[in-house]
């Protein structure tokens, strides 16, 4: 005889531990199969496009910083690389080569957090403590550089705020090997565990033609077997001064993501070491007027942030503050693709495959 | 040096402290209110420093043309020397409470202001012909070809008169961009996709431009690696553009996005709700004209 099940509603969130912020779901379920899944958005909504619209530039970076707040400093890129192409602004060497670094770094940290907290939400609790404990290093180097932990604020429309400090350089030489060792362990700790391996395996599969017509990007992409990354395919900044590879999987499962993030931590202390190598003297802060006035037009600029392509518009009708500006978040547009991934899904999986995604709410809402 | 950085630094400290402070500046001008006379002064300090400004410049020669803005620069350049001259009597002031002025009297500042813009703007570009730099013909962008080909692909399969506009986005790394029809756009859509192949949507966003709507699209291929910006306009009033969701699927929540904070219409979008507000909010916020309800809020 089969057991008599029936349809409930389930709600998930928005203060749940593992949906990394205010991040609600609402799943019907049928005993433990997912039939419907209708993510609900917007409890962290701050309105940044609107405040921008009567901010000045500079005013704008330290919002951008709490949109990701986990990868500040691309979102800071991404703001003032938009600005700088409208006023066909040149950086200085180095500033690009700081603003690489610290890029880069922060590249290594969100994949550290999203590594330790994920599987945290599988249920592993060490690798969380290791992950953070690494995570912190990059955390002090980047106080050490411009005084905050998380927010930094540090870029502005035409280089950097901060040159770096005395020895700060030396410091992130020291850190690349010191780092490539913890990966190894990392991978003797999780990365083969059968467990582990059970649990994501073939979990939330999609292929490439999917994730292509979803726009998604970043490590969601490139585990079907695209090879798409925009510091190859549209380099920005000083990116094409470096050798690196992008990783590829073609298994499109969470496992796929998993590796993805952690062989793009070893491409990131590559580029770091050669930049490290190649840091030029010079200014960090280019010529620009006191009032930032960029021409009349728009330009759309991106940037492949950890969690995958952040972009920015921007209209300016040449006044101090932008007519209109737009983000291009990563993680709102990443996140589409769950309600139709977790459809027949056991509900076990709903924080796998949630979790394989890589959001922070604080991008999905803006 | 040091004074221009410590400078530099108080300014951004205002910055980051609190949106509202340069605002609180602007309105509040301090000694000029008290003074009467200065407020008259002031624009015109503005505008001479202004005019002053471009005259240096033919003589100067590399100074001006040096700067990457070209005939701009010298205008802001000079508007910042005034507002700069502004804010330095502004800590005189510290003590008393900042004053409002009267509308009226704002109004007409900000028509002088204006005009001493104008002014300096037209002396700018005269100075530009005078060195007679400028006129050389423009070079064909090297997007062209990808600009006809898909302007002549439109017209030749949608409709002759598909294509509202078309040019090349110089300041964007020359860009094309495309404006269709409204009535056109979904079958332009579906065309792009199917014969160009730019099956993915990068971005989606809307403007307001107080006398019409627009909705932009930045789409590109991954099989050819070419790139383009669509537009479409609607009506302010009942505005309203044809969903692409059918076509890329990933265009559903950004239209979602554009709805909420725009209150433009997708008709055939699979589920049009608000995503980012709450579902009873009033109003939509990224108008240029939207007044909050509650202004508490």
């Amino acid at each position: 005889m089969a057991l008599r099940t029936e349809e409930l509603l389930l709600n998930v969130g928005p203060q749940h531990p593992s949906t990394h912020g205010v991040f609600r779901i609402v799943v019907k379920i049928d005993g433990e199969i997912i039939k419907e899944a209708t993510p609900v958005m917007g409890y962290l909504h701050r309105g940044t496009e609107k405040l921008a619209e009567n901010l000045n530039y500079t005013q704008i970076i330290p919002y951008t910083d709490r949109m990701d707040y986990v990868s500040a400093m691309t979102n800071n890129y991404v703001l003032v690389s938009a600005v700088e192409k409208l006023m066909q602004l040149e950086v200085p060497e180095r500033a690009e080569f700081l603003r690489v670094i610290v890029m880069e770094l922060q590249r290594i940290a969100s994949h550290l957090l999203w590594w330790g907290t994920y599987l945290l939400d599988i249920g592993a609790m060490s690798p969380f403590l290791f992950a953070f404990r690494d995570r912190e290093i990059i955390i002090e180097l980047f106080n050490e550089l411009c005084g905050a932990r998380l927010t930094y604020f540090y870029m502005r429309v035409g280089g950097v705020k901060w040159d770096a400090p005395d020895g700060w350089i030396e410091k992130v030489r020291d850190f690349v090997p010191y780092m490539r060792e913890r990966l190894k362990l990392y991978d003797d700790l999780v990365s083969g565990n059968e467990i582990f391996l059970a649990r994501i395996k073939g979990v939330g599969r999609y292929d490439a033609q999917t994730a292509i017509d979803y726009g998604l990007s970043g490590a969601n992409l490139r585990c079907t077997g695209v090879k798409r990354d925009l510091r190859k395919d549209h380099p920005y900044s000083v990116y094409d001064r470096f050798e690196f590879d992008v990783p590829t999987r073609t298994e499109g499962d969470c496992y796929a993501r998993y590796l993805i993030r952690l062989e793009e931590i070893h491409e990131s202390l590559r580029i770091l070491e050669q930049a490290v190598e190649m840091f030029p003297e010079g200014p960090v802060m280019a010529k620009v007027p006191r009032v930032l006035r960029p021409p009349e037009g728009e330009v759309y600029s991106r940037v492949e942030s950890p969690r995958g392509e952040i972009g920015c518009y921007v209209v300016s009708k040449g006044k101090d503050s932008p007519y209109r500006l737009k983000f291009r978040r990563p993680s709102f547009v990443n996140l589409q693709i769950l309600p139709k991934l977790l459809v027949g899904e056991s509900i076990t999986n709903l924080i796998t495959i949630l979790g394989a995604t890589d959001i922070v709410v604080g991008e999905v809402d803006a | 040096m040091t004074e221009h950085k410590d400078q530099e630094q108080l300014q951004e400290q205002q910055a980051a402290a609190s949106g509202e402070a340069p605002a609180a500046k602007d309105t509040t001008k301090p000694e000029a209110a008290a003074q009467g006379e200065a407020s008259a002064e002031q624009p015109a300090e503005k505008g001479s420093a202004a005019e002053a400004k471009p005259a240096e410049a033919p003589e100067g020669g590399t100074s001006a043309a040096g700067r990457n803005e070209g005939p701009a620069s010298s205008g802001v350049k000079a508007e910042t020397s005034g507002r700069q001259a502004a804010s330095g009597e502004a800590p005189a002031s510290d003590g008393e409470k900042p004053k409002r002025l009267d509308p009226a009297e704002r109004e007409a500042r900000r028509a002088a202001a204006l005009a001493a813009k104008a002014a300096a703007k037209a002396a700018a570009g005269g100075g530009d012909e005078g060195e007679g730099a400028e006129p050389a013909p423009k070079e064909p962008s090297p997007n062209q070809p990808l600009l006809d080909k898909i302007v002549a692909l439109i017209r030749d399969q949608v409709a002759p008169d598909a294509v509202e506009d078309h040019y090349i986005n110089e300041a964007d790394s020359h860009l094309p961009v495309v404006v269709v029809k409204n009535e056109h756009w979904l079958k332009t859509a579906k065309l792009l996709k199917q014969s160009l192949k730019l099956d993915y949507l990068i971005n989606l966003s809307g403007v307001d431009y107080e006398t019409y709507m627009e909705v932009v699209y930045h789409i590109e291929s991954f099989q050819t690696g070419e790139k383009y910006c669509l537009k479409v306009r609607t009506d302010r009033e009942a505005p309203s553009i044809a969903s692409v969701t059918p076509v890329w699927s990933t265009a559903n929540w950004p239209e979602r996005e554009v709805y909420d904070l725009l209150g433009i219409q997708f008709p055939g979008h699979p589920d049009l709700r608000r995503i980012l507000l709450p579902d009873d909010w009033a109003g939509y916020p990224l108008r240029k004209d939207y007044e909050p309800l509650d202004p508490e809020v």
